[in-house]
């Protein structure tokens, strides 16, 4: 991790600052020691595969979890040492269910108002704003037993947003959402952070979402692997990416390591992605050098998939898309 | 004034699920009145009458409104359970009230179902042939709120001790019933073997039962009644307030535990 990002810039406040924050579980070490900071305003993302402890760091900062070593700041107010301070400042939307389905939607928002200490009248316009941003004005007096999943979710969202908290925790928001409403919930997470100056810290498994954050951790059994902008990542994978589809894998990585040598490529499935800086000039060169080799061949742009490949030497595509789906019945994969 | 909202806020949800559930305000209403009619009709007529006091409908009636109480406190305690099962027990975690504030509000949500739960009972006690005096409920109100946050406080502590669904319900019928028939609810106290005495003095539902019994029955009893009594109304009142503040203060330290 570049040391650049322990230290906040000039003129950037940290708003959460974490050092050495350690959680074991039994044998199992959830996260390993992290050490990084949020900045004021900032929209930070985790991303990580499935165990990686994006859940268990996010719980130790909002203090439902005791670390088992290390501490963090967050607006001002340590998780170990004033955890009600901690907790007057932030609004988390966790990655589990929690809402009360016996409840209609507008008394599980009113519950949550009420312990936030939003007064009636802030309650009654944020209640119908956050409804309406969510599409669950009309539905506001139904109990939630009779919501469908994403409808839950979204009102878990709304929940989270509507005491205004000054660092919202979201523990992958668009879990379970349509992709309409994924989009919407983006246009008013973006707007919230403009307007509002909100510091927003979300987990996500969406590269494509990943793609909205200011600056990505991505973190790995419990450790951060790498921290900077999107841009900044994809430049670690190089300018261009071509993705070949070998005959014969073993046979076309002999060639490369051959005739390319100064070429990086990396396995991933029965694909082999290769790092050029010139893939428009490279690809013909390429293909003239392997007549016959290859099956198919793209030219790309990085991803942020291919900035994980990279440092974990891993494919988030691996993971299987039921596995983000069913909440609760989540299988964890090492 | 934030803790005051805050607990406010967590007892109003407890009686907002309960008047949700039909079922469950059926069943804690008619399950006494069953028994009342089932167990009074059955035992009166093998039972002499004389040696009570009263009828032995009447008799049962007071430790019948008591019995009620105490498991419909138990019962409701069982949402913090479900709470930390079904996920909403985080959403009440992470917001900035004290873990004092969410054990009491769980407490009188909890007294609150429950002593309205006796008030309905005392709606039926023409039927069973007492008649009550108006200046009497006050008071009697106020034994049933002792009792109800002396067995919620119970529950609580267990509620915030175990994990499952399944653990609270074994260890919530190993205590009801032992409590439920060392009260004084089906026969007197006062005629019992020594060991018999000196694990009831400990329940506070006997202390429920007795002043109960005083303050619903001396109208239609009359000094017949008084062999049967254990302690003066006001001494069971102070039992059950200490109890109370015990039990819901190990319930607050329980759930602050991890704090
Ligand atoms: N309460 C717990 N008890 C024991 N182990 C736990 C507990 N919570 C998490 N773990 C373990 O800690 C590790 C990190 O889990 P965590 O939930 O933080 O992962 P994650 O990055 O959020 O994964 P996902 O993408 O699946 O949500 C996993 O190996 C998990 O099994
Ligand atoms: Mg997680």
């Amino acid at each position: 991790m570049p040391s650049a990002d322990l230290f906040p810039a000039a003129g950037r406040r940290a708003l959460i600052t974490c050092r050495e924050l350690k959680k074991n579980f039994k044998k199992i070490e959830a996260v390993r020691g992290i050490s990084f900071d949020v900045y004021e305003e900032e929209l930070f993302g985790f991303l990580g595969p499935n165990g990686a402890g994006k859940t268990t760091t996010m719980n130790m900062l909002a203090t439902l979890l005791t670390p088992s070593s290390g501490d963090a700041i967050v607006a001002g107010h340590s998780i170990s040492m004033d955890r009600d301070g901690v907790r007057r400042s932030i609004g988390m939307v966790f990655q589990d269910p929690s809402l009360d389905d016996r409840l209609t939607a507008e008394e599980n928002l009113r519950f949550h108002a009420q312990l936030y200490g939003v007064s009636p009248a802030d309650y009654r316009r944020r209640s119908e704003e956050v409804l309406r941003l969510v599409e669950l004005w009309d539905r506001r007096f139904d109990i939630v037993k009779t919501f469908s999943g994403g409808m839950r979710r979204r009102l878990e969202i709304a929940r989270g947003l509507i005491h205004h908290p000054q660092v919202l925790f979201l523990d992958e928001p668009t879990l379970g959402l349509d992709p309409q409403t994924r989009a919407h919930l983006w246009d008013y997470l973006l707007k919230l952070k403009k307007e509002r100056h909100m510091t927003i810290f979300l987990t996500t498994h969406q590269m494509n979402e990943a793609e909205y954050c200011d600056r990505i951790c991505v973190i790995d059994h419990g450790q951060i692997v790498a921290l900077d902008t999107p841009a900044k990542l994809k430049k670690l994978v190089g300018d261009d990416v071509i993705s070949v589809r070998p005959k014969d894998p073993s046979r076309v990585k002999a060639e490369l390591d051959r005739i390319f040598q100064q070429v990086k490529y990396v396995e991933d499935g029965a694909y082999l992605h290769l790092r050029v800086s010139d893939g428009h000039t490279f690809l013909p060169i390429l293909l003239t050098a392997l007549p016959g080799e290859i099956e198919s061949v793209t030219l790309r742009e990085p991803t942020l998939d291919d900035v994980f490949l990279h440092l974990t030497g891993r494919s988030f595509r691996d993971e299987p898309e039921t596995s983000k789906m069913s909440r609760g019945f989540r299988g964890h994969r090492h | 004034m934030r803790a005051a909202t805050a607990i406010r806020t967590i007892a109003e949800r407890e009686l907002l699920r309960y008047v949700r559930d039909r079922g469950r305000v059926f069943v804690t209403v008619f399950q006494p009145l069953m028994f009342l009619v089932v167990f009074g009709s059955g035992l009166r007529s093998s039972l002499a009458r004389s040696s009570f006091g009263v009828d032995y409908i009447s008799f049962m009636y007071p430790g019948t409104v008591a019995m009620s109480i105490m498991s419909v406190s138990f019962f409701s305690t069982i949402s913090t359970v479900w709470d930390r099962e079904f996920g909403f027990l985080k959403e009440i975690m992470v917001a900035p009230v004290s873990r004092t504030s969410i054990a009491l509000g769980k407490t009188f949500g909890a007294a609150i179902i429950a002593m309205s739960q006796g008030l309905l009972l005392l709606c039926f006690a023409p039927l069973v042939g007492i008649s009550l005096r108006p200046q009497v409920i006050p008071a009697a109100l106020v034994i049933m709120l002792l009792l109800a946050s002396a067995t919620a406080g119970i529950g609580l502590l267990v509620a915030s001790l175990v994990r499952t669904v399944e653990n609270f319900g074994v260890i919530m019928n190993l205590l009801v019933f032992p409590m439920f028939f060392l009260s004084g609810a089906f026969f007197p106290l006062t005629a019992v073997p020594t060991w018999m005495k000196i694990v009831s003095s400990a329940n506070p539902m006997a202390y429920g039962v007795d002043a109960l019994r005083q303050m619903l029955l001396a109208p239609t009893a009359g000094s017949g009644l008084m062999p049967l009594l254990l302690h003066p109304a006001s001494l069971d009142a102070l039992y059950l307030l200490a109890f109370s503040s015990v039990f819901v203060s190990c319930a607050v330290l329980a759930f602050s535990r991890r704090d």
